[in-house]
């Protein structure tokens, strides 16, 4: 685990998209942002961030540069994750109207539907209240977004608009939402994350202790 | 309440569309090309800027008609040209649903006065510059996003590298001054004053910058994007070269790994011809579309 004691090391995917919106909240709620394009930069991280952006420009570059195998298998590691609109899309099990052979990474037991809402003219922001968090309604900007049309039993819905669609969840160490919080200046989130980040560090390190034990 | 049309929602976009690529289609097989390569959006027009060039007489907004069957045919997000100052064709373009509309100096200007006034609309718009002052004029007007303005359908990047330099030289020197020499660079620029206040404190545009106008191959995409670009339009450099599908996908990964030359260099071989390219020189003064519009 990367420094065990110090600020997690969270990686954002940077193939494309709002990538510095994402380094600059991380940085400011105290973790330690690094960019991943190539497999190589997948080691030692705490967490990662799948961030806004064209899901399907994302997934063809993440097949052709050979990350989809090695994030998959994180993943499924427990690495904690963090997607925004394109970044839920990449981790969902189940993607309706995606472009014709388009990859993604898979792991959360959702279905979701592409560009949900319509076009951009549809794009809109709104107030949240979301699931336990303090401090009051989000202000949360939907883009083009994709939607949650289903969710297995091990998804825990956190929030959802006032007609009940659901647009932020999460499913163990994996976290999710329809809209961007990097856009704002609302870094409640991104804590919210870096929570998860640092359970999981404290849960995997307790497993490596026992293994060793 | 959903709230539409905000300026967060409209300048989202355009920071979503960020280290990509967005081409130029003239139909709904180009715009399938375009998004099997990696693009993140696509350009609907009837003639790339190379073909207008050529065409010669007056350039106009594309057929919707065209425009849809384009939008049908994939799924990321489309847009489309609307002539300087014709708002008209810019209310069209929203009626139909467009992601985006670019205010181009590639069609034949409306207005030789007055762009759009698109701080009206839902849908946000992109608009070229030449530098600084250009770009903070249109953000003023209510641009989601710039884009340089280069010389559309030449094949030559030394516009785009000219206009690049010239929008960041214009941002060091505002970072340069001192506040009360604020107002007499707003009225140098000839832009207005709040904008130039909110560069000098953040050493930045308020909004996402392209590159555009002359892109034809790899290295050229990564070389903006070494300049400060956000990302790169293609118009003509796809479609007017020997291999479109391939020269595409080599521009998208060039633009993402702008920094690292062996991709670039694995990226750029075998590509084929590129487009012929002009010299800008032998552009006729009259001819050049980087001085429409101010």
């Amino acid at each position: 685990m990367a420094a065990a004691l110090g600020r997690p090391r969270i990686g954002v995917l940077a193939l494309q998209g709002d990538v510095i919106e994402h380094v600059q909240m991380l940085r400011a709620v105290g973790a330690d942002p690094t960019l991943v394009r190539l497999p190589r930069e997948l080691h030692d991280l705490d967490g990662i961030v799948l961030p806004g952006g064209e899901s399907t420009t994302m997934g063809k570059l993440m097949r052709r540069y050979e990350l989809l195998t090695p994030l998959r298998a994180l993943i499924r590691d427990g690495l904690a994750t963090y997607g925004t609109c394109a970044g839920m899309i990449l981790l969902a099990d189940r993607v309706l109207r995606s472009a014709d052979d388009q990859p993604t990474i898979g792991g959360m037991d959702l279905t979701v539907e592409r560009n949900s809402f319509g076009s951009q003219v549809e794009s809109f922001e709104t107030d949240l209240n979301i699931e336990e968090m303090p401090g009051g309604p989000f202000r949360a900007v939907f883009i083009r977004a994709p939607r949650i049309q289903a969710a297995g039993p091990r998804v825990d819905i956190l929030a959802r608009l006032a007609d009940n669609t659901p647009v932020a969840a999460r499913q163990g160490s994996l976290l999710v939402s329809a809209f961007h919080p990097e856009l704002t200046s609302d870094d409640r989130m991104h804590r919210l994350f870096l929570d998860v980040c640092k359970d999981n560090r404290g849960r995997l390190e307790q497993r490596l202790l026992a293994a060793q034990a | 309440m959903l709230e539409r049309g905000t300026w967060t929602a409209k300048r989202g976009l355009a920071q979503m569309l960020k280290g990509g690529v967005i081409m130029d289609v003239v139909t709904p097989e180009h715009a399938r090309i375009a998004e099997e390569a990696g693009a993140v959006a696509v350009m609907a027009l009837e003639r790339v800027p190379a073909d207008i060039r050529a065409a010669g007489g007056v350039a106009r907004m594309s057929d919707p008609g065209l425009v849809e069957s384009i939008q049908r045919s994939v799924t990321i997000p489309v847009m489309a040209k609307a002539r300087i100052g014709h708002f008209v064709e810019a209310q069209v373009l929203q009626a139909i649903g467009i992601d985006y509309i670019d205010e181009s100096e590639v069609l034949t200007p409306a207005d030789e006065t007055h762009h759009i006034d698109k701080s009206k609309f839902t849908v946000p718009f992109v608009c070229g510059a030449r530098d600084l002052g250009e770009a903070l004029r249109r953000i003023g007007e209510g641009a989601a996003m710039i884009r340089i303005k280069g010389e559309a359908g030449s094949g030559n990047i030394v516009e785009a590298v000219r206009h690049m330099r010239q929008v960041t030289n214009g941002i060091r020197k505002l970072q340069s001054l001192l506040p009360e020499q604020l107002m007499a660079e707003a009225k140098e620029l000839a832009a207005p004053l709040e904008l130039v206040k909110e560069v000098h404190e953040t050493g930045a545009l308020p909004v996402v910058n392209f590159a555009a106008g002359g892109v034809a191959t790899p290295a050229d995409a990564a070389l903006m994007m070494q300049l400060g670009a956000d990302g790169v339009f293609v118009g003509s450099g796809v479609f007017k070269s020997s291999d479109p599908a391939r020269r595409a996908k080599a521009i998208v990964e060039a633009t993402t790994h702008y920094d690292n030359p062996e991709i670039i260099a694995e990226a750029s071989k075998d590509l084929g011809d590129a487009m012929r390219g002009l010299e800008i020189a032998a552009i006729p003064e009259a001819e050049l579309l980087a001085a429409r519009g101010w």
